[in-house]
């Protein structure tokens, strides 16, 4: 197996027409490094990956595989195996044939081809299965038998097109924990792209978090989540109650946002954008769910929230509170169920509070939900 | 409740309508393949007969003209398969834009009527070679002069487009990520084409090439032009119809069908039983019925009817070999001649009355007992057939009445031929 071979986008641009799918993509994946791109519907995230494998060229910028500039090398000269969206394993092949298709094509023998691929069938748990055809398999075996027949190609890199989208959830947790396995088992880069906030989170190095054509952040997944660089990034990734205003007051990394309906509050500006926030700047807040909990904050009044009960949800390990926030929308406290009845009544006034440093301040911008 | 019985009836009628204006030409001809009146007719009947097979067998002419037919069968679906397939394949890779566009220019040669495509192939050719400076006689010359080479050529021109049309049917339900998995694990352009998207579609390269046979076989408005100077089936049927038929033309057309039907029937058991062993493989059948039938004729009508049919076909073919219709013959042919010298004495009778009024009236009317008889048959447009000359004798006009009163077949007007006739007291 290839071993870890860096990545590189170098100002990459992609246009279709008018129209720009790719805007100035800078990123760095490292060998042998669980990447994932993240982003909404249509975001541009497969273009990419199409211009990672070979698919199109770049309009602009450079790919770079382990160094090594891509332009005019077609996909099936690049050391990359690509997992299509929709797996596209070929219908009329048998399983072994399918993953040994890319042994088939430089002429192996049969013998080679089927030795081979019993070998990746013991590894995706599908010993003795190699006579069947794709139709004849569940979802995630046809999944693990794409990723057998991208890995015998013995790629330095393996690129994955939101492979785990079409299976159900359980079977969708569980070939998470297998696909981190196998990434670590043949420590080679793989470039994962993705919707599901939760997958990137769980089984990336790094993350890259895409809005519009645009990268917004990478960062890990740790970092994505606690310090957002963008409204974006902080509404797309997780949960997050947002809190409009004004800035009223800096001091270090610390501000103070004038929200219409909660009064002031207190919060730590999300480091990226540290010394980039001025008194008077139109800022948003944001906090999660689950950082906000009931009852005052002895005296403090900079980092709690008044509000009126909406509606309250149960939700088995944590019951939701809707209050009234910022126009018109609902604040979402989540609390642990340690077995309560249940946490409020409609209508009730209630006083929410927070630590510091799970409210983090940004410049104002677009919101995901938008 | 009587309203839905009403429907129930008048659907019945109607599919009996339906089938026996679709079926009844069929089973009609067929019948006069076996009847030995020399024209092809059902009735009067005359005698049950295996002959016209043997004629059909030993008329040269036929036996050359389906030799090139399925010569040239062959070649159309050669070149039009392949070429419908690359017409497809471009259709998909084509801009947008341009694709509605493409497409009726592929679709149009179906529009245009064959005579046009046979005309044009031919000068086409012919101006093409000029061009060139293919000297009469040179290779390139004979090459674009030859019939078999113009009228696969011509046909081509055509049945590609339906070929495409089956291929895009086809094309459409194909991922082209296939082709780009193929492409990502290292395979050559070439290579995703072979072991791809040709193994995708087979089914319809299949299915194209039985098409392009089956137009090029019936093919005839192209072809009497581009064929030159050889015949094909269709060309030969042609000119047979033209210098009058006889029931061999019919023992082809039973001998069509039933391979049609065989084919058919083969075609839907072989189906039929891969599904079942599909659906056996699968564990949602049993593997044997345990009845008194072989496996492969169980739950499958197909083949039991294919069975049958063929057993028939065997019984038929061996008494074939024996069966002798001379005897009734021999029969029918002395009632005829009984009949004809009864019309004779009739006729004779007649003639001596008009021959007494005539002495009172004048001859002004002489003839027009006689044209009474014709004008009965609708074959209106071939009255040439009863000119005078051929009126003047009383007896030869009468033969063809006494066979054939019902003489419906406007289209055949030819039988009336005096050759005919020949023919048939030859039998
Ligand atoms: N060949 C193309 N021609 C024109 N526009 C294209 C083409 N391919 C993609 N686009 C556009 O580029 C944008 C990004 O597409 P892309 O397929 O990369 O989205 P995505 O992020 O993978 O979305 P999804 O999560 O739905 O797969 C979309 O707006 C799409 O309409
Ligand atoms: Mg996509």
């Amino acid at each position: 197996m290839g071993s870890g071979v860096a990545v590189d986008l170098e100002n990459v641009w992609i246009r279709f027409g008018d129209f720009v799918a790719v805007r100035e993509a800078n990123v760095h994946i490292n060998g042998g490094e669980f990447f994932s791109f993240l982003g909404p519907s249509g975001c541009g995230k497969t273009t990419i990956l199409r211009a990672v494998s070979g698919f199109l060229e770049p309009s602009d910028g450079r790919v770079l595989i382990g160094g090594n500039d891509m332009a005019g090398i077609g996909p099936n000269k690049r050391p990359t195996a690509l997992i299509f969206q929709n797996l596209a394993l070929f219908p009329l092949m048998k399983i072994w044939e399918n993953i040994s298709f890319s042994m088939e094509v430089t002429g192996a023998s049969a013998r080679e081809r089927r030795k081979r691929a019993d070998e990746l069938l013991d590894m995706i748990a599908l010993e003795g299965q190699g006579d069947k055809l794709p139709s004849e398999l569940s979802g995630g075996q046809k999944q693990r038998v794409a990723i057998a027949r991208a890995l015998c190609a013995n790629p330095d890199v393996l690129l994955l097109d939101e492979p785990l989208s079409a299976l159900d959830l359980k079977l969708r947790q569980h070939m998470r924990t297998e696909l981190r396995e196998i990434q670590q088992r043949v420590g080679i880069t793989f470039i994962y792209i993705t919707h599901d906030q939760g997958e990137a989170l769980t089984m990336s190095d790094s993350v890259a978090v895409m809005k519009a054509g645009v990268i917004d952040q990478i960062d890990t997944g740790h970092n994505v989540y606690d310090n957002p660089a963008t409204p974006f990034v902080a509404s797309f990734v997780g949960e997050n109650n947002v809190f409009r205003g004004k800035i009223k007051s800096i001091s270090g990394e610390e501000a103070v946002i004038g929200t219409n309906r909660s009064g002031d509050l207190l919060a730590r500006v999300t480091p990226t954008q540290v010394g980039k926030l001025g008194v008077g700047d139109d800022a948003m807040m944001f906090i999660r769910p689950e950082a906000l909990e009931l009852g005052s904050n002895s005296g403090n009044d900079k980092t709690t929230i008044s509000a009126n009960v909406v509606n309250e949800e149960f939700e088995g390990n944590s019951f939701s509170v809707f209050l009234e926030g910022d126009g018109g929308k609902l604040i979402k406290m989540a609390v642990p169920n340690v077995g309560q009845d249940h946490i409020t009544g409609r209508g009730e006034n209630l006083s929410l509070h927070y630590d510091v440093n799970n409210a983090v301040v940004m410049p104002a911008g677009e919101l995901a939900s938008e | 409740m009587s309203s839905k019985a009403l429907i129930r009836i008048s659907l019945g009628v109607y599919l009996i309508i339906f089938f026996s204006y679709l079926l009844g030409p069929l089973v009609v001809m067929s019948l006069t393949a076996f009847n030995s009146s020399g024209f092809p007719s059902v009735s009067p009947w005359a005698c049950f007969t295996y002959e016209w097979f043997n004629v059909l067998w030993n008329d040269s002419a036929i036996r050359e003209g389906i030799f090139y037919s399925v010569i040239i069968g062959l070649g159309t679906v050669a070149l039009s398969v392949s070429m419908g397939l690359a017409a497809s394949i471009v259709l998909t890779q084509v801009w947008a834009k341009f694709r509605s566009t493409y497409y009726t220019l592929i679709i149009a040669p179906i529009l245009v009527p064959g005579v046009v495509l046979g005309i044009s192939t031919l000068v086409f050719w012919d101006r093409l070679g000029n061009f060139l400076g293919a000297g009469d006689g040179s290779m390139l010359s004979n090459l674009f002069h030859n019939g078999i080479f113009l009228t696969i050529l011509g046909q081509s021109s055509f049945i590609a487009s339906y070929a495409m049309l089956v291929f895009v049917a086809r094309l459409q339900r194909f991922d082209p990520g296939l082709t780009e998995a193929a492409l990502d694990l290292g395979a050559t352009h070439t290579q995703a084409f072979r072991k791809i998207l040709l193994p995708f579609m087979r089914p319809a390269i299949a299915s194209a090439s039985v098409l392009a046979f089956l137009a090029s076989f019936e093919n005839y408005n192209t072809t009497t032009f581009t064929i030159v100077d050889y015949k094909t089936l269709t060309t030969v049927l042609a000119q047979k119809v033209r210098l009058g038929i006889n029931p061999s033309i019919s023992a082809l057309a039973f001998i069509i069908i039933t391979l049609t039907v065989f084919a058919a029937l083969a075609f839907e058991a072989y189906r039929r039983n891969q599904a079942r062993q599909e659906a056996v493989k699968q564990g949602k059948a049993k593997a044997k019925s345990g009845g008194i039938l072989p496996s492969f004729m169980t739950g499958n009508p197909a083949a039991i009817v294919f069975v049958l049919l063929a057993f028939v076909a065997i019984v038929v073919i061996g008494t074939a070999q024996k069966y002798s219709p001379e005897q009734c013959k021999i029969q029918v042919r002395e009632a005829k001649q009984a009949e004809i010298q009864r019309r004779i004495k009739e006729l004779q009778e007649q003639r001596l009355i008009k021959s007494q009024s005539e002495a009172r009236q004048g001859p002004d009317i002489f003839g027009a007992p006689e044209e009474e008889d014709t004008g009965g048959k609708p074959s209106g447009a071939f009255g040439g057939v009863f000119a005078p000359g051929n009126l003047s004798d009383d007896a030869d006009a009468d033969q063809p009445e006494a066979e054939k009163p019902s003489g419906g077949s406007g289209a055949f007007g030819g039988v009336f031929a005096p050759t005919n006739l020949d023919n048939d007291e030859g039998n």
